[in-house]
């Protein structure tokens, strides 16, 4: 078991425009540990979103235009790479994903079981009820679930969460290979081919805490055929040489 | 009824273009984003061509007589027009997103001239 504390350690927050929950969300990864860095990608936001993560203390790294939340998280997980972190936790800006639950998720990554570890909303805790969500997202996510199982050959019970812990194999290969628009279930599978570790913990996640969910009914269907598409094809794919190890 | 040879021509030639797109996607020559129309259009050609009786009933109501397989090509030809408007929308997205990125980098340019010519004491 590795101390937190030992580690160059980075917490990477997607953000579109989130100036609403954006000061909360950092405010509460400091409370959890003041030794991360701060990284908010504003991914073009139109709101004080990229103002207000400054004025706390934020690091931020505005991109020029909407990238999707692939290219934003993929730009963390570059500035994680190029700066030499050794852990890395994804949070999302919009406040859904709540900093209390770190512990859990960065504790199998620390004990040095897992590369990557997730924050799933369907592993359940003894006596805790399932996420609650629309009767259609949780289909969809409990088909994708089943697809991506089959694939790599054990259970998975949220693959489009993007609640994560990731230590500097992870980092590595995302930096260099990050699939686009919503890259989690993608990724998923690309963990496996790449033999990087990847394990599941349960954690409550909020209601979002402002701004509006990037993912309609009709994006919702063409997100589905998109993914399947991706990671069918993704199976007969040549792996990325990744870069050199800094 | 739909010729026999124009039936197994159609068929093959949708094959072929599935095939193709799924091998540029494998080989990260196409993003799925840009290939959905293209796989659409290969999933229907096949099954217009494939479904001979089909494609006659298709044709009827358009009153198309005397050649069936002209509902084949039409329906290409209309596939092909979706995508050709698809893309301007996508060059049109990428022209704005270089003007920005131009603008961005003169600036970043223009901010790295000036603070090499007055050294932060």
């Amino acid at each position: 078991m590795i101390e937190a504390a030992e580690l160059k350690r980075i917490a990477i927050v997607p953000a579109l425009n989130e100036e609403r929950s954006i000061a909360g969300v950092i405010a509460e990864i400091r409370a959890f540990d003041p030794g991360f860095e701060i990284v908010v990608i504003a991914d073009g936001s139109v709101d004080r979103t990229p103002e207000v993560a400054a004025a706390h203390g934020a690091k931020v790294v505005r991109l020029p235009f909407n990238l999707g939340i692939g290219g934003a998280v993929q730009t963390g997980f570059r500035y994680a790479h190029e700066h030499g972190f050794e852990l890395a936790v994804r949070v999302d800006g919009d406040g859904q994903h709540d900093p209390q639950e770190l512990p859990e998720i960065l504790a199998p990554v620390l004990a040095g079981e897992a590369d990557i570890c997730v924050g799933s909303r369907f592993a359940l805790r003894a006596g805790e009820g399932s996420f609650r969500s629309t009767r259609t997202r949780r289909l969809g996510i409990r088909i994708l679930a089943g697809v991506v199982s089959m694939l790599v050959r054990r259970r998975v019970t949220d693959p489009t969460s993007g609640f994560q812990a990731l230590n500097r194999h992870a980092i590595r290969l995302f930096a260099a290979d990050y699939p686009h628009d919503y890259p989690e279930v993608e990724a998923t599978v690309m963990c496996f081919r790449h033999r990087l570790r990847l394990v599941e913990v349960p954690v409550r996640m909020r209601e979002r805490a402002g701004g509006s969910s990037s993912i309609t009914a009709v994006r919702a269907i063409y997100y589905m055929v998109k993914v399947l598409l991706a990671i069918f094809v993704g199976v007969f794919r040549r792996n990325v040489v990744l870069m050199e190890e800094k | 009824m739909t010729p026999l040879k124009i039936s197994i021509a159609g068929a093959c030639a949708s094959v072929l273009l599935i095939i193709v797109v799924l091998e540029l996607i494998r080989s990260r020559r196409l993003r799925e984003r840009y290939a959905l129309l293209w796989l659409a259009t290969g999933v229907v050609l096949l099954a217009l061509s494939l479904w001979r009786s089909g494609l006659n009933t298709i044709a009827d109501w358009f009153g198309v007589r005397g050649y069936p397989p002209a509902v084949l090509f039409a329906v290409g030809v209309l596939f092909i027009l979706l995508v050709l408007l698809h893309y301007s929308t996508v060059i049109s997205k990428l022209a704005d997103q270089n003007v920005i990125l131009a603008q961005r980098l003169a600036l970043l340019e223009e901010r790295l001239s000036e603070s090499s010519r007055a050294p932060a004491s």
